[in-house]
């Protein structure tokens, strides 16, 4: 808006005073003048800063009281390995968030492609590669039952996920019959459904392939969601669903994509669940869901769509780790670490609305 | 534009005969016609409730008309939705913008037709060519004079009304080849920003796209239009030149409270 170029037919008689009217384009005051301004613009544009922030206290604040039981090698890759899981749970119910939706359904499509993969691998004879693949695509179907139903059916996915979590959470205790599989079965059969429970060891820290996985999930996420159309897209529509549409995106596309990719990384989880926990039980990870939501809650990923990296995610299911393991090093009674867990959601939601009343 | 005879000669932009339209009971258009002349700012004008949006919803893929034919550039067109309009150069500056706030200028301009980069990079990573969007987005805001905004990497939430309209009238700019619709562009603008506007159409119909200019603002309307296209009880009333008629008659016809001039099929 630089200097008013004289239209050929100057507008309207009252806006011949405009001439007169102070040209300069409205300028804002750009002074933070408080640090505290300035941190709270820093925030704004960088949403993950807050969990790494929490992280590095958080670990530092441990490392002192817990002492050098906490900060060895071997006991921050045991955090990495205990929350491989739930990463990786968070990390497809990031996906979810980021569109605005939520799923409740996460863990039981985790447990129950678990559970799908032990039945055919363990007890029908089938080698366990089919039977993963079975699984997986069992994944991508659950999820696309949800997106189906959001997408085409119009229902919120809050309902949608409440009812499909009840529907396969059934399922998954009439295909086991409520027992579970036990570890020896497993080696016996199909040893290759342990398969992310493997480590190897650096220096003194024991990596297992799970918590490798949970990172290569985050990676691969974080390039989709930040360098392809398609993590636009899921940024747009999750911003305003109806804007999204109106400017071309084919969102209920988008969304169905979103929602089967989703189930695909928990079908991922369930199979690295079985390495984890050297079994496949029905009961196990039933708060999954609920720890998932934690994780990207605390991990700075804004419940209402559309803000935040899915990095987020992974710093809050280490910052949930730390703070488990630091209490508990520190000889803190379990209730007092899920007290803690919950303050550390309060907080989170609290600076997430605090960041987002920044007027730039 | 004051060729009255050969514009008629000319083969419209668009040109649409007997559109209906009807919800349940209600009929929105009723066989109604439309033409949009090349290079032209055609203002839609109407009561609430005259249909106005749905005339044009018709030519836009918005809503798909019960009868009726619709050639663009002589050719019948069939739109199932906006998108395929869009993917054949008709672009809609909607009243609320569809803007995401939280993306970027450059991120919103190119949504739903981002670029990839070139080689393997682009074809099997598809990765994102943002200098090049980022480039495109600033040349553009630029030719229609609007980069006051510090960074074309600035999310759209932090623009002040009138830049988030410059930046959809922009867009629309930068990819329509056959024409634009803007839905009431300054409604919701304040006196200095609603004169930007009219200058962006301006400039816009100066590079030879045509406008479909919806508003309810007869000044804006009276300064920026070639001809005005009065809409009444679902269909065309009359169109009529700016320059013959006052605001008041418009608005008589438009309401009813006075008879149309008898017309030629234009």
């Amino acid at each position: 808006m630089s200097e008013p170029t004289t239209p050929a037919r100057k507008g309207q008689d009252y806006e011949q005073v405009l001439d007169g009217s102070a040209n300069e384009v409205a300028a804002f005051d750009v002074q933070h003048n408080t640090t505290l301004k300035r941190i709270q613009h820093l925030l704004h544009n960088n949403p993950t800063l807050v969990p790494v922030i929490v992280l590095v206290i958080s670990l530092i604040a441990f490392g002192l009281i817990a002492g050098g039981k906490f900060f060895s090698a071997f006991n921050l890759s045991l955090i990495l390995q205990q929350v491989s899981i739930i990463g990786i749970l968070a990390a497809a119910q990031s996906l979810i968030i980021l569109t605005a939706g939520i799923d409740l359904s996460v863990a039981a499509i985790m447990v129950l492609m678990s559970v799908v993969m032990g039945n055919l691998a363990v007890f029908a004879g089938v080698p366990s590669f089919f039977a993963i693949i079975v699984g997986l695509f069992g994944g991508v179907g659950a999820g696309l039952m949800n997106g189906w139903f959001i997408t085409r059916i119009k229902l919120p996915p809050f309902i949608t996920t409440l009812g499909t979590w009840s529907i396969f959470y059934a399922l998954l205790l009439w295909l086991s019959g409520a027992q579970s599989i036990r570890g020896q079965d497993i080696d016996a059969n199909a040893p290759f459904l342990k398969f992310f429970g493997a480590s190897f060891d650096v220096s003194g820290a024991r990596i297992t392939l799970s918590s490798v996985l949970m990172i290569v999930v985050f990676v691969a996420l974080c390039y989709m969601l930040n360098k392809t159309a398609w993590g636009r897209h899921v940024y747009a529509i999750g911003d305003d669903k109806e804007a999204a549409d109106l400017s071309g995106i084919r969102t209920d596309r988008t969304l169905l994509s979103v929602y089967g990719l989703s189930g695909f990384i928990c079908a991922l989880a369930g199979w690295a669940s079985i390495g984890r926990v050297g079994s496949i039980s029905p009961q196990s990870f039933y708060e999954g869901n609920l720890d998932s939501i934690t994780a990207v809650v605390i991990g700075g990923i804004s419940l209402f769509g559309g803000r935040g990296s899915i990095l987020g995610a992974l710093f809050g299911a280490l910052i949930v780790g730390v703070f488990r393991s630091g209490l508990r090093l520190s000889g803190v009674d379990v209730l007092w670490q899920v007290f803690a867990i919950g303050w550390l959601i309060i907080i989170a939601v609290a600076i997430d609305q605090w960041i987002r009343r920044v007027s730039a | 534009m004051d060729q009255k005879g050969v514009g008629i000669m000319e083969q419209p932009v668009v040109q649409a005969r007997g559109i209906v339209k009807r919800y349940g009971h209600v009929t929105a258009i009723d066989h109604s016609d439309f033409e949009l002349r090349k290079g032209e700012v055609l203002a839609v004008i109407g009561d609430n409730g005259a249909g106005k949006s749905s005339i044009v919803g018709a030519i836009c893929g918005a809503t798909i008309p019960d009868e009726g034919e619709i050639l663009i550039e002589g050719k019948p067109v069939h739109f199932t939705s906006p998108i395929e309009a869009r993917d054949m150069g008709i672009e809609i500056v909607y009243q609320n913008l569809a803007l995401s706030p939280a993306l970027s200028i450059s991120d919103n301009m190119f949504t739903g037709r981002e670029i990839r980069k070139e080689g393997w990079q682009g074809k099997y990573l598809r990765m994102l060519d943002n200098a090049a969007m980022e480039k495109f987005a600033r040349d553009k805001l630029t030719e229609l004079g609007l980069m006051t905004v510090q960074s074309i990497k600035q999310p759209v939430e932090t623009l002040s009304g009138g830049q988030r309209q410059g930046v959809a009238v922009a867009r629309a700019a930068a990819f329509a080849t056959k024409f634009i619709i803007m839905d009431e562009p300054t409604a919701a603008l304040g006196v200095k920003e609603s004169r930007k506007v009219l200058e962006l159409i301006q400039d816009v119909r100066a590079r030879g796209i045509p406008i479909i200019l919806i508003s309810h603002n007869m000044p804006h309307v009276f300064e920026v239009a070639d001809r005005i296209h009065i809409h009444r009880l679902g269909k065309r009333l009359c169109t009529i030149d700016p320059k013959d008629y006052t605001m008041s008659d418009a608005v008589a016809f438009m309401t009813g409270a006075k008879q149309p001039p008898e017309q030629d099929a234009g």
